[in-house]
């Protein structure tokens, strides 16, 4: 059983929201800078650069963080795959913006500021997700926010972007009980 | 593909899906090498122990590196220095560090299958880092990471293995990994050191006595050090005679093709089996093994912490 929840004219609508709030915040955007999370927040942080570039004037650097090896469950299951960190610019004194698809328990995110302090010192780090389903499990919470979405545990949320192969559809998974 | 074994004993039994999970892995560790801060926090907290019941130098401090950088605490033992010089059995002094919690037995051993014995009873996890003349993985796949790097497949590649092989673990560990991922094997050296029997290992060897043969389609050189240790007859006259007849000097480097690699797995023998010119020219990745080395084996530590497919939660 599948809802969409935001179906893809509605997704980019959402992203250009976003990338107005993101300019809107950060004046000073000569210093910002855009660091997707493998996987899914990959796809989302490219949208957002060329969405904030006419908004802007100039162009936002983008990176890539995987945050496999920083994980707090790595003796737990089975060894994550590893995925590239692809980070060309210096992130001393940046305004990062992190960005992920779905921001569900916090620990990704934990992992993520963890892998981001071993790569440089950001003046200041903001986050920025898609969905935010709850259940966090740590105290961490999102600047910018696609879409607030109440979920169950049982429930799952799939964003498919086109970039990977998928229709830039988000939709709500029941995972068989 | 997920990785699912508790230890890594040999590269023959490992599929080629299971080599290319180690390798893509291990290029991700690389560029963790090259940063400032070089240290992830993967294996925090845990133990490992390098096990060196016969003398290693970078093999050991490869390991030990690896697992620092993984921010894994590392207790070396050798044997000279050890329990095992008072007479006590391997399987008794592994249960010793067990008894400390070590979750990592790293062993190099003199004897073909004690990493095998050891992962019977074990409740760690074993790396064999070379047993007798079976198989050192950890080399294998550092060499075959080294060739993909460079060459971007391994698939259709010529690779020679030129040396002892008879007493190498090396090129066994080597043979295996080259043959899984589809490439042609050459194995070249005296006729003592390179018997006619290894072509039986794999329709993809073949073993020839006559170097320009070897050399003249190579993609790869891979040459192997005469190990003087492992020798129990005097296998070929002398090594003058080694170096004139199975050495790489600059004029046999002319038959190559422009684009072939030399590898060693060190130490070298300037003058023996490779001529310093060589050793230090153009085409040499030697010193690029050593790093790529380090990822290797960051990476099947890595891979080995990952819990079991019988005690995996469902994902979050």
């Amino acid at each position: 059983m599948s809802d969409v929840l935001l179906e893809p004219r509605v997704l980019h609508r959402t992203i250009a929201r976003m990338a107005h709030e993101i300019a809107e915040r950060n004046p000073q955007s000569a210093d910002l800078a855009l660091v997707g999370i493998q996987k899914g927040g990959v796809a989302l942080a490219g949208r957002l650069a060329t969405a904030l570039e006419p908004i802007l004037g100039h162009p936002v650097p983008v990176g890539l963080l995987d945050v496999a090896m920083y994980r707090d469950d790595l003796g737990q299951r089975a060894a994550p795959a590893l995925m590239p960190t692809e980070i060309s610019f210096p992130l001393d004194g940046r305004i990062v913006v992190l960005v992920d698809d779905v921001l569900f328990s916090g620990r990704t995110i934990r992992a993520a500021l963890d892998a981001l302090t071993d790569l440089g010192r950001p003046r200041l780090v903001q986050l920025a997700v898609l969905v935010d389903r709850g259940h966090r499990e740590l105290p961490i919470r999102a600047d910018f926010v696609g879409k607030n979405l109440p979920t169950s545990l049982r429930q799952r949320v799939d964003v498919r972007w086109t970039e990977d192969g998928g229709d830039d559809t988000v939709r709500m998974l029941e995972r068989p009980a | 593909m997920t990785w699912t074994r508790r230890h890594l004993l040999d590269l023959q039994s490992l599929s080629a899906e299971e080599l290319t999970l180690v390798l893509d892995t291990a290029r991700e560790f690389r560029a963790v090498g090259e940063r400032s801060i070089k240290k992830v926090p993967a294996l925090r907290g845990k133990t490992v122990v390098n096990l060196f019941v016969e003398p290693s130098t970078r093999t050991r401090i490869s390991f030990e590196l690896a697992a620092l950088r993984l921010s894994a605490d590392v207790i070396n033992f050798t044997a000279e220095a050890s329990s095992l010089k008072k007479g006590e059995t391997l399987k008794d002094t592994v249960r010793n560090l067990e008894a400390l919690n070590a979750e990592f037995i790293i062993l190099r051993h003199g004897a073909s299958g004690a990493p095998q014995f050891l992962s019977q009873f074990a409740r760690s996890h074993v790396i064999n880092a070379g047993d007798g003349a079976h198989e050192h993985p950890t080399q294998g796949l550092l060499d075959v990471f080294t060739i993909r790097e460079r060459k971007g497949r391994i698939e259709g590649l010529n690779v020679t293995i030129l040396g002892d092989i008879l007493y190498s673990r090396v090129a066994r560990s080597n043979i295996w990994a080259l043959v899984t991922l589809g490439a042609r094997v050459t194995l070249c050296g005296p006729s003592t050191l390179v018997p006619k029997i290894f072509e039986q290992l794999h329709p993809s060897i073949r073993v020839t006595w006559n170097l320009d043969e070897a050399l003249r389609d190579a993609d790869v050189v891979n040459l192997l050090r005469i190990q003087h240790e492992r020798q129990r007859i005097n296998a070929f006259p002398s090594i003058g005679e080694y170096a004139s007849l199975f050495g790489l000097t600059q004029a046999r480097m002319a038959r190559l093709r422009d684009h072939a690699l030399i590898m060693h797995p060190g130490p070298i023998n300037r003058g023996v089996e490779i001529a310093s010119e060589v050793a230090d020219g153009g085409q040499s990745v030697i010193l690029e093994q050593v790093t790529n080395g380090l990822a290797v084996r960051m990476a099947v530590l890595f891979l080995l912490n990952g819990g079991r497919q019988s005690d995996l939660r469902t994902p979050a």
